[in-house]
């Protein structure tokens, strides 16, 4: 898909397993979500760190939320806590 | 040019003309910061588009090209390159010509657009390598082609003047 429509942006890097990661959990639980490529030099990441205050990704914006985040663990969790079955935006966004 | 013989001229080709309306197309789009698959048609939400089709970065036509686009004056018209390169070489042209947030480029190196575009390029003596002859058009937010301009010799290069015209009378 495009940019469009989506609420969830990904700030990610090509080939990054921890950016697959979430991937695949936005996947799973059949998210639509826009991809942002960064740089492999941390140096050229102030996209990411004017989001989260670091360079790291994977990072998310979610607008449905709010909420801004990195760490590949955090997120996921984040995510299946939220969007999953039992989590107050079960089924996608609303 | 005049360089005391002739330069090679290319095939006539059926390209995209004035009053079509331009092929959609998504690709990656290049920012100073990052790139993400964007439609032509989401741009033109935006306000009509100057496109401009060059050979790939790291070459002089590239270099040339973007040292003519920054600095005029293009009305309400977005300014945007396409070539075959890579977006991390996009963005290396990016930072090295000072582009910044201002202009942006999308990258296809399956060259895919310039065949939607009727401008498919097949480069000689770099086998399996094609990109699109050098070409611009001024398409408005009805999508509709106003200015177009295709190489018919290689190498070749917008009139800049003419192409700044256009983008203001959009």
């Amino acid at each position: 898909m495009t940019a469009g429509e989506s609420t969830i942006t990904l700030y990610r890097l090509q080939a990054c397993p921890f950016c697959e990661r979430v991937v695949q959990t936005l996947d799973e639980l059949g998210l639509d979500y826009r991809s942002r490529f960064v740089e492999p030099m941390h140096s050229e990441r102030d996209v990411v760190k004017r989001l989260t205050g670091k360079r790291t990704v994977p990072a998310i914006v979610d607008e449905n939320t709010g909420v801004t985040m990195s760490e590949s663990a955090a997120i996921v969790e984040y995510l299946q806590s939220t969007y999953g079955e039992d989590g107050p935006r079960a089924g996608g966004v609303a | 040019m005049d360089l005391g013989f002739d330069i090679v001229d290319l095939e006539p080709t059926e390209h995209v003309e004035e009053g079509d309306t331009a092929p959609e197309f998504t690709r990656p789009l290049v920012t100073d910061e990052y790139w993400e698959d964007i439609a032509l048609s989401e741009i033109l939400d935006d306000g009509p588009v100057v496109l401009v089709f060059h050979p790939m970065a790291g070459s002089f036509p590239a270099t040339y090209v973007w040292q003519e686009l920054p600095g005029r004056e293009w009305g309400d018209c977005q300014v945007v390159g396409l070539s075959i390169a890579t977006p991390y070489a996009h963005k290396r042209l990016i930072d090295e010509r000072g582009l910044g947030e201002e202009y942006r480029l999308y990258s296809d190196p399956g060259n895919g657009v310039a065949e939607q575009f009727g401008i498919a390029h097949e480069l000689d003596g770099m086998a399996g390598v094609a990109e699109p002859r050098p070409a611009a058009f001024v398409i408005d937010t009805d999508h509709t082609v106003q200015y177009a301009w295709v190489a018919k010799e290689w190498p070749d290069f917008p009139d800049y003047d003419e192409l700044e015209a256009a983008a203001q009378d959009v």
